[in-house]
């Protein structure tokens, strides 16, 4: 009675052209409907991971198959917030994949990124330029490409960095919404609270160090391997239930604000 | 009334003038167009080395009588990979900058010396300028293909174009390679150069290709209105140049390139009078 496996990868090792393997060892199934935290330091292989799973880059060893359609949800600040686009501009590109490169987008076209706009809460803000949109509102506007992009597989990078309580909450009643489609969503995420409130983890640094239930997964040990360390126990108001939050050890080429405590204060 | 359209009218009366301006129609067709993705993608000073490392190829085409066209082709294609074979060889070493810029120095100085020659023909300076008013009816229908082309392949490659200006990465997702885009543009690039540079001249062609989206980009808030904005502005720029130069006699490619500038310059203070971008003119570059 399991639902039907999106993603499937087995023993899969992932290098760039001509580099040795940045990532060994990934054996996880990601289903129908689920939800998985993918876990691990800056450089650890999240990234890498989502390009494999995308097809932008092919397994230097084991079996990866997806059964659906994948879409990246970058992160928001990966765009240029000056471009002079509309969401519905952005929600559009979705449909690049569908057509030929000499075909412009037709109404059909129009009408599915007015559609996704409105599935995400959006239609009031369709003609709105993508810059001038909170964080939120940008993270929903690339949801909705990849909606567009008619995606049975979602794979989100950190998006939940730098969002407030609520759009945070938005966001993740948004991603639950999609799973409860069926869709399979993928979430790369420093939040080992929110982690646990999904459906499975997936630990990696350099290797996958875990794969299961998040009750089994989010132990001291495995934690301590993903992140060699630089992990804190945070004093909580409950000391039956401490609150461990992760130190990112190096701040890389973009920033993020709310690894340590995302409930902490809004930017 | 009747004397100000006579006014108006009279300098196009003349086949020459007609032709000056179909010029500059298509100047400002293709410097509105291309200039948006130009000013957008920063690759201004990419426009710039082009038109001043093809130097030596017209001067060469000057010099052999061969037409500009050719010789400004093949201009470009030892710039551009002088500009590339710049970056590489001196990459870690010097920025890729100031590679570009020792590359397309050299190049400009070599057509200098070559048009210095005592065997060079007179009127190098049309060259340098440019000579709308010199435009032939070869040159025009030449130059017309040339614009209806690189406006075809920006129609129908607009949505990957703006896919990789937003987002790189995400573009790659998206199934489209920002490496092809760039190697398009770049293209398009050199043919609207190679163009522009018969009417206003190695020094002066930049101006069409980046002031009137630079305008366009301060007065708008989408890639569409941007574009026409940007060929309205580059064609009454050409418009009021040819005007100068027939009623204050002054020469025409370096009017309607100081035109243009004006029109940047007037469109900074409507937009600083409107605040129409706020601070969304902080991210550009």
């Amino acid at each position: 009675m399991s639902a039907a496996a999106l993603v499937r990868a087995d023993g899969v090792a992932v290098a760039y052209p001509g580099g040795p393997p940045v990532l060994t060892g990934v054996t996880f199934e990601l289903r129908e409907g689920e939800r998985v935290a993918v876990l691990g330091p800056n450089g650890g292989g999240k990234t890498t991971l989502f390009r494999a799973v995308l097809g932008e880059l092919r397994p230097a060893a084991g079996a990866l198959a997806a059964s659906a359609r994948r879409a990246a949800v970058p992160q928001t600040e990966r765009s240029r917030l000056d471009f002079p686009v509309s969401a519905s501009d952005v929600a559009l590109m979705g449909t690049i994949p569908g057509r030929p490169w000499w075909r412009r987008p037709s109404r059909a076209d129009r009408a599915a990124a007015r559609a996704a706009l409105a599935r995400v809460g959006l239609a009031d803000r369709a003609e709105r330029t993508y810059g001038e949109l909170s964080g939120g509102q940008r993270q929903r506007v690339l949801i909705a490409r990849a909606i567009v992009q008619d995606a049975g597989v979602l794979l989100l990078d950190e998006p939940f960095s730098g969002l407030d309580t609520t759009s945070a909450a938005a966001l993740e009643r948004l991603l639950g919404e999609l799973a409860g489609e069926g869709r399979g969503v993928l979430i790369a995420t420093h939040d080992l609270d929110q982690a646990r409130g999904w459906d499975r983890v997936l630990c990696l640094n350099g290797r996958q160090l875990a794969f299961g239930d998040p009750a089994d997964v989010l132990t001291p040990e495995v934690l301590a391997a993903t992140y060699g360390g630089a992990i804190v126990t945070l004093p909580g108001t409950d000391p039956d239930a401490p609150r461990r939050a992760i130190l990112p050890p190096h701040h890389h080429d973009h920033h993020h604000d709310h690894h340590h405590d995302r409930r902490g204060s809004a930017r | 009334m009747s004397a100000v359209l006579h006014a108006l009218a009279d300098p196009f009366s003349q086949s020459l003038m007609q032709r000056a301006l179909a010029e500059a129609l298509l100047l400002a067709a293709v410097g509105g167009t291309l200039g948006c993705w130009v000013v957008l993608g920063g690759l201004s000073y990419g426009a710039e080395s082009l038109a001043h490392g093809m130097f030596p190829g017209l001067v060469a085409a000057a010099l052999l009588g061969i037409p500009l066209l050719l010789g400004g082709a093949a201009g470009i294609l030892l710039a551009a990979l002088a500009v590339v074979l710049a970056g590489r060889v001196g990459r870690g070493r010097i920025g890729r900058d100031d590679a570009v810029a020792v590359a397309v120095t050299t190049l400009f100085g070599a057509g200098a010396l070559l048009a210095l020659a005592p065997a060079t023909p007179v009127g190098i300076e049309s060259l340098l300028f440019g000579d709308v008013l010199g435009t032939s009816p070869a040159d025009l229908a030449a130059g017309a293909a040339l614009v209806a082309l690189v406006l075809l392949a920006l129609r129908t490659t607009h949505w990957r174009l703006l896919a990789v200006g937003f987002d790189r990465d995400g573009a790659r997702a998206l199934g489209v390679a920002p490496p092809r885009v760039d190697a398009l543009l770049l293209t398009l690039l050199a043919l609207a150069v190679l163009v522009a540079v018969q009417g206003l001249g190695n020094l002066l062609v930049v101006a069409v290709l980046v002031a009137p989206a630079a305008a366009a980009r301060l007065l708008t808030r989408r890639l569409g209105p941007m574009m026409a904005l940007a060929v309205v502005l580059g064609a009454l720029a050409g418009l009021g140049g040819l005007y100068l130069s027939y009623y204050v006699r002054v020469a025409a490619g370096a009017s309607i390139a100081g035109l243009l500038v004006a029109v940047y310059l007037l469109a900074r203070l409507a937009a600083a009078a409107s605040g129409i971008r706020k601070g969304a003119a902080a991210g550009g570059g």
